[in-house]
């Protein structure tokens, strides 16, 4: 519903005057371009949208975003975005910020901004590091991992963010990788539409000090065969050549090759609505299994908080009908004084 | 058929007035009975100061010591400000209150006791000695008027043909006990009549109601003819300025005040809070006030709840947060972002008894230097502590304006004793309340056309509160230094010192909204008894006390800790001693000799409670002589 013509813009609308500080080659450039380039598409006004942010190197995206942006303190970015959605519901909030602020100092409210379903947008850049404090390891850092505050590699066990946006309610889950700027713009339009919490993960390459973490997933060789596209009513299907599927053998996941009596029948048909099934393909992780990029899940099965709040203060408004201030304060019983000063 | 309650002129004993506790186990509705008092005696014109005191465990073990509740009430025919360091009359409903409470009766005092809850069992949980029952003690007659009424039975007996059970008919003792205390004071049972049979036709339960009002009656005529006791009392109306008065908490002065703020300045009111003792009421009442518009959020935690009343400040809401010491400690980052952000928030602390989780149902006033400092690096914040029940309304409207007019936080500081106190309120007349003036921009404020975040009004040094949906006025804001204007991130060193200063000038700046300390008593003297925030009730009565005596003492009260009245240091310098009665170890008396250099001294007592009246003027007395 728009009652002017939204004016047309393009991703320069979207760069703010601000020189970028990231590392040269940090995964963070590319995500910042797509973000830009994506937004014009989404029939936004510019004005609506607030770019939020925690702390971290990825917390420095709202300076670099043309739009409204508020760039908070460490791992709280979700609540000041519940915040501005209670007051106001029409604004186009995102999220971005890394997997320590999210995922760590800030993993119960990212918790529970997922069971609330509050309309907003997260993107999830991960590093599996701390790079702002420059290097200690992160609750996705994989165990073992060497860092300068694990020097006899780290006995913290990582955290899946897909599983736990899953467990937590979360109704719209997806992956991609930093430098894959046509899957970024796709996922970017479907998390704008879906009304309800998205998360988008993003593998993203901190060249400084967690370089190639990622490799095994984003890089031309390697990506097919460790990485599977999920595409609604499509069956699983990856690898160099097409020639690798994915089907159920009893609760599990495996992996098949094509041919010898396998066909695409015997595969998973993706179906993004099947939390069950989304949660299956969420656990997927190399060598074992390739790992899922795309929409995991989606699914508008429950309103958004603030939608269901204000929807309560309008039904209390009309029932009470007009707000009488003066009666408010009268409470119930009340007693009145004469001029003579008795009751 | 209603008894005839009013006594013949000249039969009662008339008496300026008077403070009751009620008290029994926290199942046995002291809370309600206490508060039925309350209301009668204000709806009859008595001036009124209630003290609720009950457990922090919902429901303690019956019979226990630690499961007592009480309610005390003064009501008087003179202006009050307390409610009362001796009581006048106990009605102790078991033996566990009894115990807990005998100390505060006056010599001499009234002591009602349900004598059928004095059993062994009963006198067991309450710590008795095997075989000891205080009431057969002498010392006790010897010290109080001790009336031994058999209230269970008599309750049981009255109820017998009412077809109920024993547990509902159990229940209506604390009526049949309120019923005694009315005859004994000259009250009418109309109003608790009337508050029964709305209370339970609502829910469906005329029955209930009944056998309630039943009791209250049988309560009403047992004390009218069991002769038990020698005299009535009864306390004249006060004199009241002329309107129309109801009874208020803290508490809910703080929530309507915080809704009225929010409609003077046309805006919606965001609550974003977490549960915790003794603040949720204030989240209770704002989210049953949705018709008004208020929002409430309960957040997951303190944190989650300070920073989505900033993202609501941002987005434009007037944002509210509240909580106890403890959670304020845990909003203390955010509030500091509030400060770099410059937006306009307002954060309720209801103080509570600590350190940690200390004794959340008691009161303290030791957050004072919390609210002034609690925060990383140079976070300087506004501060007003309303100093009674009522006055909860006019601060939180103050608070808001505050926050409005500077951008900035403003800490409302009330405490456990205001919080679940009551007082009469003359309503005010609304339209005396000036508008909060907000202004939103629309337009680019830099020649360039570009627009300045942070351009500050010479006048207030405001920057502009600039909302999301406005075309052209995109700004970035956030924890990182500002550079004054653009708002971009700066870490000029002179810039810093400029924007560190600039938000403390800010602050100070709002003493404009700040009216002069008034002073009660003579105009220069010998000592100022200068307190803050909920001792008001006491220091006040303690001033009169003393001035009645003869000295030369007078009393203020500072609602305004940041920025302070602009004459503090005048009016400090008109007396020889300053004296700083607080419930801390002496949080305004250090910041009162660090801005004065002057020698206060404290009378500094933290036992959970208000003070003593008598406690304030003996030791008032003790420094004068030094």
């Amino acid at each position: 519903m728009r009652d002017v013509a939204l004016p047309t813009y393009t991703a320069k609308d979207f760069v703010t005057d601000q020189d970028v500080r990231w590392c040269p080659g940090c995964g963070d450039y590319a995500i910042l371009k797509a973000v830009q380039k994506s937004l014009p598409k989404l029939e936004r006004k510019k004005e609506d949208f607030v770019f939020v942010s925690g702390i971290g190197c990825a917390a420095r995206f709202p300076y670099y975003m043309n739009t409204y942006g508020m760039h908070s303190i460490h791992g709280r970015a979700p609540a000041f975005a519940t915040g501005m959605k209670v007051a106001n519901p029409d604004l186009d909030v995102w999220v971005v910020s890394g997997d320590g602020d999210l995922l760590s100092i800030g993993g119960n409210h990212t918790m529970h901004v997922f069971r609330r379903n509050v309309d907003i947008n997260i993107l999830l850049l991960n590093n599996r590091i701390y790079g702002l404090t420059k290097g200690q390891y992160s609750p996705t850092s994989e165990i073992g991992k060497k860092t300068k505050s694990s020097p006899m590699g780290s006995v913290d066990y990582p955290v899946n963010p897909l599983t736990l946006a899953l467990g937590a309610g979360c109704t719209f889950v997806a992956r991609c990788i930093d430098i894959d700027a046509p899957m970024m713009d796709t996922l970017m339009q479907r998390a704008a539409a879906h009304r309800g919490t998205s998360l988008i993960e993003v593998y993203q390459d901190c060249n400084i000090y967690n370089h190639q973490a990622w490799f095994y997933a984003s890089q031309r060789e390697s990506r097919p065969d460790n990485t599977v596209v999920l595409e609604h009513g499509k069956p699983l299907i990856y690898g160099k050549d097409k020639d690798k599927g994915l089907r159920l053998n009893g609760h599990h996941i495996e992996a098949v090759h094509l041919g010898k009596g396998i066909t695409e029948d015997d595969l998973i048909i993706h179906d993004e609505t099947n939390r069950v099934l989304a949660y299956m393909l969420a656990e997927m992780s190399c060598p074992d299994l390739p790992e899922p990029l795309g929409v995991i899940h989606a699914a508008e099965t429950r309103p958004p908080y603030e939608q269901m709040l204000h929807k309560q203060v309008k039904q209390a408004m009309e029932k009470a009908g007009p707000a009488d201030p003066k009666a408010l304060i009268r409470g119930g019983v009340t007693w009145t004084i004469g001029a003579n000063g008795s009751a | 058929m209603t008894p005839q309650t009013e006594t013949p002129p000249g039969k009662a004993t008339p008496i300026e007035s008077v403070a009751i506790r009620f008290c029994g186990d926290s199942g046995d509705g002291m809370q309600l009975t206490g508060g039925q008092f309350t209301d009668t005696s204000a709806m009859f014109g008595n001036d009124i100061a209630t003290f609720p005191d009950f457990p922090a465990e919902i429901r303690a073990p019956r019979g226990t010591t630690y499961g007592v509740s009480a309610f005390q009430v003064q009501f008087a025919a003179t202006d009050i400000h307390t409610p009362g360091d001796r009581i006048n009359a106990l009605i102790a409903m078991n033996p566990a209150g009894l115990k807990t409470n005998i100390e505060d009766v006056e010599s001499g005092g009234i002591v009602i006791v349900n004598e059928d809850e004095f059993t062994p069992s009963n006198l067991r949980k309450a710590g008795y000695a095997e075989g000891e029952n205080p009431l057969d003690d002498p010392e006790l007659s010897l010290h109080y008027r001790v009336f031994r009424v058999p209230m269970s039975r008599m309750t049981r007996e009255s109820l017998a043909d009412s077809g109920m059970g024993s547990k509902d008919v159990d229940r209506c003792r604390n009526m049949y006990a309120l019923g005694i205390v009315y005859w004994l004071y000259d009250r009418s049972i109309d109003p608790t009549v009337k508050f029964l049979e709305n209370q339970f036709t609502k829910r469906g339960k005329p029955e209930i109601a009944t056998i309630n009002i039943r009791a209250l009656k049988a309560g009403y005529y047992f004390g009218e003819t069991a002769e038990l006791f020698p005299v009535r009392y009864r306390v004249a109306p006060a004199q009241f300025k002329p309107g129309t008065y109801r009874k208020i908490s803290g508490n809910e002065a703080t929530a309507l005040g915080c809704l009225i703020a929010a409609h003077k300045a046309g805006k919606p009111l965001t609550y974003a809070s977490y549960p915790i003792t003794p603040a949720s009421e204030i989240l209770h009442l704002l989210s049953s006030l949705k018709h008004f518009g208020a929002k409430t959020f309960q957040a997951e935690d303190e944190i989650a709840a300070v920073c989505a009343a900033i993202g609501a400040a941002y987005a434009g809401d007037m944002a509210l947060t509240g909580s106890s010491g403890p959670g304020i400690a845990l909003k203390g980052e955010a509030i500091s972002l509030a400060v770099m952000l410059e937006l306009p928030l307002v954060i309720i602390d209801v103080q509570r008894a600590g350190p940690a989780t200390g004794m959340p149902t008691k009161t303290e006033q030791a957050d004072l230097m919390l609210a002034m400092w609690g925060r990383p690096s140079e976070s300087p914040a506004a501060i007003i502590a309303p100093q009674s029940p009522a006055d909860c309304f006019a601060a939180a409207i103050e608070a808001f304006r505050m926050a409005v007019r500077g951008m900035c936080p403003v800490l409302l500081l009330t405490d456990g004793y205001i919080a679940n106190g009551a007082e009469p309120w003359l309503l005010p007349d609304l339209d005396d309340i000036p508008p909060i003036k907000v202004e939103h921009p629309t337009q680019n404020n830099n020649p360039d056309g570009s627009f300045l975040p942070y351009l500050r009004n010479p006048e207030t040094l405001a920057r502009p509160w600039a909302i999301p949906g406005v075309p052209g006025l995109e700004h970035r804001v956030g924890g990182l230094e500002k550079k004054d204007g653009t708002g971009n991130v700066s870490y000029d060193p002179d810039n810093h010192d400029h924007m560190i200063r600039a938000r403390a000038a800010k602050i100070q700046k709002l003493v404009d909204l700040v009216p002069p300390l008034t002073v009660r008593g003579p105009e220069k003297g010998d000592v100022l008894l200068l307190g803050w925030g909920g001792t008001y009730g006491a220091i006040t009565t303690a001033g009169e006390r003393l001035r009645a005596q003869g000295h030369k003492v007078a009393t203020a009260h500072l609602r305004y800790l940041n920025p302070m009245p602009a004459n503090l240091g005048d009016v400090i310098a008109n007396y020889r001693t300053i004296v700083v009665p607080e419930i801390n170890m002496g949080q305004l008396r250090s910041i009162i000799r660090d801005r004065f250099l002057v020698d206060a001294v404290g009378i500094n007592q933290m036992r959970g409670k208000m003070f003593q009246v008598d406690m304030l003027v003996e030791r008032t007395l003790e420094i004068m002589k030094r």
